[in-house]
């Protein structure tokens, strides 16, 4: 089979979680791969993140240019056209990054690409077998997957379980040499950090968390009124931001918050990974949803199958009395 | 400002329980409520501010069969100037790369600026914006939450992990891809739909494109979905039953011993 490669990305010196996950992806696709992991970057973080690196692949690939210094999808995409064999399949983890960089790549390397997989079934011949989500975690689908001229399979992050325990005591090869032309016509400019808001939900070990059940800005109440009665905090999925209903704050998810707290009530929301991403320590999680096959209630601790607009005020109520 | 923005119709997943047909072949259609694709509206949006800042035109393009029309015309009843339906049996099954192609195909027919599309849609695989920028060989920026028109380049923010925005100068011609939050799409009213109601939507197959049957639909596809089937994720919620007080009183229990009321 062809090589397998995985583009590892890094923040402050320190690889992503995503480094450990996709090598065990790889693994899925072929046991006895031999999987060479990318690095890019500049400076002495990327020697850190690439000797870190090395403890879990065979073999590190380290490419440094002021070009690449940020993480510009534009620029490595140029790079892995530039450096990458043509049957190649490369893993590249199904974040905002990973969202940026592939689907140009797959064309340029014109190669098949296969997005957001979340679990892989294995290879029969130069056919690959991966598992998929659709409308919003809904329903799945098996997948075929056409590997004969090379892929690139964006991973969900979290779907694949690390295994901490190997040292793989890799080398490090300073490829910077290879890079050849790297000018695009997108120019990394700066990150602007997220606004703080009034009240910091990641400090909170109770979360009332609303999300597009609410249907409607005068419902959230009804959660703060709750949220008060518990004495939690109202937070909430993207929906709810996006409609202004709430700051951003006060978003938990991947493009929102990491919150980590004791107990979480999701309310009418249906449990989307970017919302689930967003939520760590495991809590005790209650949804509440009206709908008994939402995704929410495979990851719940407990449901309950009810019209939040009904249930919350009636828990309010309850929970007053004590 | 000449924009093109590509807009998919898909089940409502607000207004629908997605559930899988008795085959596993596909979802169950029959009396699934349609709308246009929620990024896709934000990108309207966005392409309308835009227009009405500086001037041009917007166009809508989807790939789609007849009924893909009403998306069109729902866009165009939010201030859209034009729609074009790609439509022809031989597009069907088309992978994201197949419809890549066929967009790329109508790019190559005008003479657009900027082209926008929806971060994702109803598979969640995110990816006909990159694909096109890389056909057409033209800059790309997924999940813009900010546009800044700058001469002929464009400021553009992306959203990134943790509400975090990563700035970015673009030059165009380029594609973006639009993340929801970035504006309110305004509402439409039976007034403005009425209105489109009988503009001319042209309709355009595999010849009036100059796209070979052959490079698109199902044959062509390196991706196919093969079924489709209810996730098992984990072991699922202990599901507390029975009357609202009961139910309560569970919860309740439940919330003191984890530490959920102070
Ligand atoms: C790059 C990217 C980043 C993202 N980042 C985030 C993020 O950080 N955080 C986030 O949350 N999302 C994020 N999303 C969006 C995410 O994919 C989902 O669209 C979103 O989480 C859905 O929110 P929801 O569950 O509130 O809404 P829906 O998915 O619409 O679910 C609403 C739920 O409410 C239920 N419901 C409706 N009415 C009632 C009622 N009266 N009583 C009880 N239940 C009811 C419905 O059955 C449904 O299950 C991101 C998406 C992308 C592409």
């Amino acid at each position: 089979m062809a090589d397998i490669y995985a583009y590892i990305t890094h923040r402050n010196g320190v690889a992503d979680d995503s480094a450990l996950e996709l090598i065990e992806a790889a693994k899925k696709i072929d046991a006895g791969a031999a999987v060479t992991a990318i690095v890019t970057g500049s400076g002495s973080e990327l020697d850190q993140v690439a000797d870190a690196v090395a403890a879990t692949y065979p073999k590190v690939l380290k490419y440094a240019s002021d070009a690449l210094a940020y993480p510009n999808a534009e620029v490595v995409c140029k790079l892995l056209v530039n450096v990458l064999p043509a049957d190649a399949i490369l893993l590249v983890a199904h974040d905002t990054f990973g969202m940026d960089l592939s689907p140009g790549l797959s064309i340029k390397l014109d190669s098949a690409f296969v997005s957001d997989v979340a679990d892989i079934e294995g290879v029969d011949g130069s056919t690959l077998k991966v598992i998929r989500q659709e409308y919003s975690g809904m329903v799945s689908t098996h997948v075929t997957c056409d590997i004969s001229a090379g892929a690139v399979i964006n991973v969900r992050p979290g779907c694949f379980a690390p295994d901490e325990s190997k040292s793989a005591g890799g080398t490090v090869e300073d490829k910077s040499g290879d890079a050849g032309d790297l000018s695009t016509g997108r120019t990394f400019l700066e990150v602007v950090e997220a606004e703080v808001g009034d009240v910091d939900i990641t400090k909170s070990d109770v979360l009332v968390s609303v999300g597009r059940g609410i249907e409607d800005e005068e419902n959230i109440e009804i959660a703060q009124e709750l949220a008060d009665a518990m004495g939690a905090v109202v937070s909430c999925s993207r929906p709810i931001v996006d409609a202004k209903w709430l700051e951003k704050s006060r978003q938990v998810g991947t493009s929102g918050q990491t919150v980590k707290p004791k107990v979480y009530m999701a309310c009418g929301i249906s449990g989307s990974f970017q919302h689930m991403g967003g939520i760590k320590g495991s809590p005790f999680i209650v949804a509440i949803n009206k709908n008994v096959k939402a995704p929410i209630f495979q990851v719940a601790d407990v449901g309950i199958e009810a019209d939040i607009l009904e249930f919350l005020p009636e828990l309010t109520e309850a929970i007053g009395e004590l | 400002m000449e924009i093109l923005v590509c807009v998919k119709r898909v089940p409502d997943t607000a207004e629908n329980e997605i559930e899988v047909n008795g085959s596993g072949s596909d979802i169950e259609r029959d009396d699934l409520v349609y709308s246009v694709n929620e990024w896709d509206n934000y990108a309207v949006e966005e392409a309308i501010q835009i227009r009405d800042n500086v001037g041009g035109s917007v166009t809508v393009v989807t790939v789609g069969d007849d009924e893909s029309e009403e998306v069109l015309r729902r866009e165009m009843a939010m201030g859209a100037d034009n729609g074009i339906l790609l439509t022809d049996d031989a597009f069907e099954g088309s992978d994201g790369k197949g419809i890549a192609t066929l967009l790329k195909a109508a790019v190559e027919k005008g003479k657009y600026d900027l082209i926008l599309t929806g971060a994702q849609a109803d598979d969640g695989a995110g990816q006909v914006g990159g694909m096109l920028a890389a056909m057409l060989d033209v800059p790309y920026a997924s999940l813009v939450n900010k546009i800044e028109v700058a001469g002929d380049k464009l400021k553009v923010g992306r959203e990134i992990e943790g509400g975090n925005q990563e700035m970015n100068e673009i030059s165009m011609p380029c594609v973006l891809s639009i993340q929801t939050g970035i504006n309110e799409p305004r509402y439409v009213g039976i007034r403005g739909i009425r209105k489109v109601a009988s503009v001319e939507i042209p309709e355009l197959g595999a010849g009036d494109l100059g796209v070979d049957a052959g490079v698109v639909g199902e044959g062509a596809a390196k991706v196919k979905r093969v079924d489709y089937f209810v996730p098992e994720l984990g072991e699922g919620a202990e599901m507390l039953e029975g009357s609202t007080e009961e139910i309560i009183a569970k919860l309740i229990e439940h919330l003191k011993a984890k530490g959920g009321l102070k």
